[in-house]
């Protein structure tokens, strides 16, 4: 028989190993996945771990793991404060889209002015667009008391419906004979995020690596950052210690929104260029993994979107390679497995696994 | 008399800790019989063993000299064996016959328990209504379904776990009744406490465990409450010593102060009203769930109220929160240790700067200065003998008496001008509980106004001043400490027996 | 604009179609909460539950074996939850998501081979003389069996709750789990078994979706069912018979919202689908907001973490 037995403090070397050891397993059971859809498993692991960092085109792969990793890192920079406050903003994709549409949004109505503040003023409204988009569940969480998860989440359907009627409708490119979407603002030099394309570099970036570095002051530094802390791990030792936690839940996701916004500002203004219906791919849910896999700290979160970033590249690789032909879906459930492990061996952290002989008496 | 249970040698331990070591006792028909010692002796984890919820590592059991190994409560209930819990084992939602239902192997149908639940409680003096939500109820009648619950499977042996602690003077002296009532009946009791006056009135044997060994057996009737206490702490006590000052100015004053409970089943507290002297230590008495969280949260500023409800040195503070009030003086100590007056999870050192961030200067313009809090905390611990290897431990790493001292100590090194502390020595050895008590005359000595809510009567008489008590969440008028401060009067005031009726003077109904 | 063209008849009897889904979600996660553990996976469930479901009706032919498949799917993949949350200790808000987003990637790599397939029809059942009476006999009467077939659930959960020895040590996890297992009730067989339960009615719900309301399988087709879900059992201050009427309710605004799209009216389509999840938003704010007994419906225990010590 297996007891569980809880460890006086969480162990400091399970903490760093844990995420480690649930890579490895969901490369076990990635690769026993892959075989059983009939594919070559460590072919199919090579392609995805390997191929993009040390193959013969690692040289094009490896500006695409900026690129893919950035907005990954920015929003789950931003979820990490609430989960770790407990404050489960689960609406970052719906904050997302609102961010990019406010963003482009700017950059397209001053189309085709050149200057130098256009950009900037895409920026602060992107940043304004996802905050105000996670303002709704923070003022009904504050206000009414109603469940963030829910509202957030319901949010993400509302900003799907309105990026398809503002692709079609409002910001539909008059020039594009009648397809869908928008004018590409990459194209559009005041306003695209680019700063070198083919280093994988833009404004995304940029901020990724700013959002990390702030983000880890905050919480170890700050009181903000110590205060979410408290909140998050004891609700009642915090509101002794005297944290208003409405203000809180405004921070952290306004942050978190905010965050967000600019996300899918420096996504839409450089890497994919246009408002379209599906201009959004799911980042929003897949840093909920990045968040957690990266153990809500910065800089984890910052090596978990690479790898994260690096499944996507990979999983692009052998979706494409004719030996291999792996469906797209596969790599969505390799990724949503890796959560899974991840939760499972948690426990190590704060437990001990111990064996017991048979049954005592 | 014939033995109805005994133990043989039993053994459990835990990681770190043993926590009963080769216990042999026995328990007669019939007889009420006291587990005697402190917290942390290892009362708890033999009951539990008795109970089925812990099984023993060595060691048997004998039931009616049968083998006795309870795999599970359930088996023990089977076996004639039911307990009473002290942090009670009910459920708020859920009404009293339901609570009761649970409780029992082979309950009958609704309509029939609801009157077995009537007739029961009335026979044994305990009157309680079966379609009452249990949220609803006082301490005094929850225990009242636990005790019902365990009546109802008629058991041959009741394990009551610090039952007083949740009683007036008067609903003890009810309780009394009933269970002497059941030793007529040929019930026997296993009775736990560290309240040795009771035992000395109630119980025919006392086993006394400290350290998770039985120290010694006694008839509990012939010894002294002095001798008992040795037998149990294994030293002769030092009591705290108190130093009268005459009060001085009012440091703190409350008015009027009615405030409705965070969740639905807190008590709301009415027209409160109190005034505090620099150097006085005002004790509050009264039932658990009687308003002392809530006077709690309204003094420390967790929970606001109108501005001028709550004073401190004139200046009205009711509209601030926790922090505002530390700056201006008023410092607090929650009850409840792990997760309210400390993150468990977290270090020492951060639950140092939890509370004493603003007093003691440990950030600057929001950054932390963790050299300082590490400082301070190490501070905290060496100023009260906080037994732990550093302030980088986990607070949940510390031992209930420890942790205590370290939160308890936290606030005074502070040199708070109006403390606030809420059962500062619950769940604490002697020792620690001593240090504590004297900790908080010292304070007042230096002119600090205590306020020391508690439920524990011998505390308050050791400590308090001035005394006063809560009831149904108002505040009887505080009244000298002194010798006409009588128990009989102190019940009075924290509201008798509840009018919860006493029905002992009917005969009996019930076959022995 | 016509709204003369919607039909008040075909309109309430798609409402108990459309409100069929969540309503099978809605009454398993009743339950899962009721035994104190909050489970977001409700929309991976239910997706796995549609392709499932999907899947073994073309395989088959059934729709009966359908839903039966599609059920054990869902509690299958509950069971991961279960694994996780009750033996793991994981947190429940994360491992729920985590359930939700696995369950995506799962269903759509079952679904590869049966985008655009068209499933064997589902029987109606004609309940012979009720089906006959005007307008309540096409309203009530001429559904296929899952519509009664959840309400059935929906009434048998209530009697379980409210009367059974069964209903009643759930509840009692629920409330307060230390006490529970002080009594010597084994909290973790008694919500894995809840969770089981909640599991098998997502994926029920699912491959109503999939085989009944839609019906064909495409990539995400719960698109938040599983979620609204979620809100119903909120809306419904967890009860059984209120997360009909919610479901009812909600499945009221779908139908109306579809109806006034082919009505034409002059609201573009993707503003008018918006409503559900907007009507869910404006409903959690108005339960909320009733705070103080709503609330108390609310398991206590819900979302703890439960370890016996000892």
């Amino acid at each position: 028989m297996i007891r569980l037995e809880k460890r006086a403090q969480p162990s400091k070397v399970w903490t760093y190993a844990t995420p480690l050891l649930a890579v490895v397993l969901t490369m076990l059971a990635g690769g026993l996945l892959f075989a059983a859809l009939g594919k070559d498993p460590v072919l199919a692991i090579r392609t995805i771990f390997y191929e993009p960092l040390f193959g013969q085109h690692a040289s094009f792969y490896l500006p695409q793991l900026l690129v893919k990793a950035a907005p990954l890192v920015l929003i789950a920079i931003g979820l990490s404060l609430g989960f770790r406050a407990g404050i489960w903003n689960i609406g970052a994709e719906g904050q997302y889209i609102i961010g990019a549409l406010c963003g482009a949004g700017v950059g397209l109505a001053f189309y085709p002015t050149e200057s130098v503040l256009i950009f900037p003023l895409m920026v602060i409204a992107g940043g304004l667009g996802g905050w105000a988009w996670a303002m709704i569940p923070a003022i009904l969480k504050t206000r009414f008391g109603t469940n963030e998860i829910l509202v957030s989440l319901m949010l993400v359907y509302v900003a799907e419906k309105l990026l398809i009627g503002m692709s079609l409708g409002l910001m539909k490119n008059p020039e594009g004979f009648g397809f869908p979407g928008s004018r590409n603002l990459a194209h559009y030099p005041s306003a695209t995020s680019w700063i070198d394309q083919s280093l994988g570099l833009h404004w995304g970036v940029a901020a990724a690596l700013i959002a990390v570095i702030a983000a880890y002051i905050l919480l170890t530094r700050h009181m903000l950052g110590f205060n979410i802390r408290l909140a998050g791990q004891a609700p009642r030792a915090a509101r002794f210690s005297g944290v208003n936690p409405n203000r809180l839940v405004v921070f952290c996701l306004g942050t978190s929104g905010a965050l967000a916004g600019l996300a899918g500002l420096f996504e839409v203004a450089g890497p994919t260029g246009s408002v379209t219906d599906s201009f959004n791919v799911g980042y929003g849910f897949t840093a909920i993994i990045v968040a957690f896999l990266g153990r809500l700290h910065p800089v984890g979160i910052l090596l978990a979107a690479l790898l994260m970033s690096l499944t996507y590249i990979g999983g692009g690789i052998a979706q494409s390679q004719s030996e291999l032909q792996l469906p797209a879906a596969a790599i969505q459930l390799f990724q949503g497995m890796l959560l899974f492990f991840l939760l499972a061996t948690d426990l190590l952290t704060n437990y001990r696994l111990r064996l017991t002989r048979g049954a005592t008496a | 008399m014939s033995e109805l249970f005994a133990a043989h040698g039993l053994r459990k331990a835990y990681p770190g800790v043993i926590a009963n070591d080769d216990v042999s006792f026995s328990i007669d028909t019939g007889e009420i019989h006291a587990l005697l010692g402190e917290n942390g002796a290892g009362k708890s984890t033999l009951v539990k063993m008795i109970y089925g919820l812990v099984k023993p590592d060595a060691g048997t059991m004998t039931l009616l000299n049968a083998p006795y190994a309870p795999p599970e409560p359930r088996a023990a209930r089977g076996s004639g064996v039911a307990m009473v819990f002290q942090h009670f084992s009910l459920f708020d939602a859920l009404t009293v016959a339901e609570n009761v239902s649970l409780g029992m192997e082979n309950p009958p149908a609704a309509s029939k328990l609801a009157q077995r639940i009537t007739d029961v409680s009335e026979d044994y003096g305990l009157p309680l209504d079966p379609h009452r939500t249990v949220g609803d109820l006082s301490a005094g009648e929850r225990q009242r379904v636990e005790i019902i619950r365990c009546l109802l499977q008629d058991p041959r042996l009741l394990i009551m776990d610090e039952p007083t602690s949740v009683l007036t003077p008067q609903e003890v002296e009810i309780l009394f009744a009933t269970l002497e009532k059941l030793r007529a009946e040929g019930t026997s009791i296993l009775y736990i406490s560290h309240k040795l006056e009771e035992i000395r009135a109630l119980c025919d044997r006392a086993t006394i465990l400290r350290l998770g060994k039985v120290v010694g057996h006694a008839n509990p009737r012939e010894k002294s409450a002095a001798e008992l206490a040795e037998m149990m702490v294994g030293t002769a006590l030092h009591r705290p010593e108190r130093e009268l000052s005459p009060p001085g100015e009012v440091a703190l004053e409350v008015a009027n102060l009615t405030l409705q409970p965070a969740n639905p089943f807190g008590t709301a507290l009415r027209d409160v009203s109190l005034s505090l002297r620099k150097g006085e230590v005002l004790g509050i008495g009264g039932v658990a769930g009687n308003g002392q969280d809530e006077l709690l949260a309204a003094l420390s500023g967790e929970a606001l109220c109108a501005a001028d409800e709550v004073k401190l040195h004139g200046q009205p503070i009711g509209r601030l929160a926790p922090p505002a009030r530390r700056k201006l003086g008023l410092l607090s100590a929650p009850e409840e240790r792990l997760g309210h007056a400390a993150a468990p999870d977290m270090s020492l050192t951060e639950n140092a700067l939890l509370s004493a961030n603003l007093r003691k200067h440990l950030s600057r313009r929001g950054f932390i200065n963790w050299g300082a809090a590490r400082r301070y905390a190490e501070e905290v611990i060496e100023a009260f003998d906080v037994r732990t290897p550093g302030p980088h431990v986990a607070a949940r790493a510390l031992s209930g008496g420890n942790l205590q001292k370290f939160v308890i100590g936290r606030e005074i090194e502070q040199a708070p001008e109006v403390l606030v502390v809420n059962q500062p020595t619950w769940g604490v050895d002697a020792s620690a509980a001593a240090a504590i008590r004297q900790a908080i005359l010292d304070l007042a000595a230096e002119g600090c106004a205590v306020v020391a809510i508690s439920q524990d009567l011998d505390e308050l008489m050791e400590i308090s001043s001035r005394f006063a008590a809560l009831n149904g969440g108002r505040l009887s008028e505080p009244v000298p400490v002194d010798d006409s401060l009588t128990m009989e009067r102190i019940g009075l005031m924290m509201g008798g027996a509840h009018d919860m009726e006493v029905a002992h003077n009917h005969p009996s109904q019930v076959p022995a | 604009m016509d709204l003369s063209a919607i039909n008040p008849v075909l309109l309430l009897a798609s409402l108990m179609v459309a409100a069929t889904p969540i309503l099978l979600g809605g009454i398993g996660e009743l339950v899962v909460e009721k035994s104190g553990v909050l489970n977001l996976g409700v929309e991976g469930m239910m997706i796995t539950g549609a392709i499932a479901g999907f899947a073994a009706t073309i395989e088959t032919g059934s729709p009966a074996l359908g839903f039966l498949i599609a059920a054990v799917a869902g509690a299958a993949l509950s069971m991961l939850f279960a694994l996780l949350t009750q033996y793991a200790l994981a947190n429940q808000v994360a491992s729920g998501l985590a359930l939700t987003l696995f369950g995506l990637g799962l269903s759509s790599l079952m679904g590869q081979g049966y985008v655009g397939l068209k499933p064997p029809s589902t029987p109606k059942l004609d309940i012979p003389l009720l089906s006959d009476i005007p307008f309540l006999g096409p309203v009530l009467f001429q559904h296929d069996p899952m519509v009664y077939i959840g309400i059935a659930i929906v009434a048998a959960t209530w009697a379980t709750l409210k009367y059974s020895r069964v209903g009643l040590v759930l509840r009692a996890v629920g409330e307060n789990h230390d006490a529970a297992h002080a009594l010597g009730y084994k909290v973790r067989l008694v919500r894995c078994a809840a969770i089981g339960f909640g599991g098998a009615m997502a994926g029920l719900g699912g491959a109503y979706l999939s085989l009944v309301r839609v019906p064909q399988w495409t990539e995400g087709m719960t698109a938040g069912a599983g979620w609204i879900a979620l809100a119903l059992v909120v809306f419904a201050s967890w009860k059984p018979w209120r997360v009909m009427v919610g479901a009812y309710l909600f499945g009221g605004i779908t139908v109306l919202q579809l109806n006034l799209q082919a009505a034409g009216v002059k609201i573009p389509v993707e503003y008018l689908s918006m409503s559900p999840y907007i009507i869910t938003i404006i409903v959690l704010v108005i339960m909320s907001s009733g705070r103080g007994k709503a609330a108390l419906g609310a398991p206590a225990s819900m979302g703890r973490i439960f370890h016996a010590t000892g």
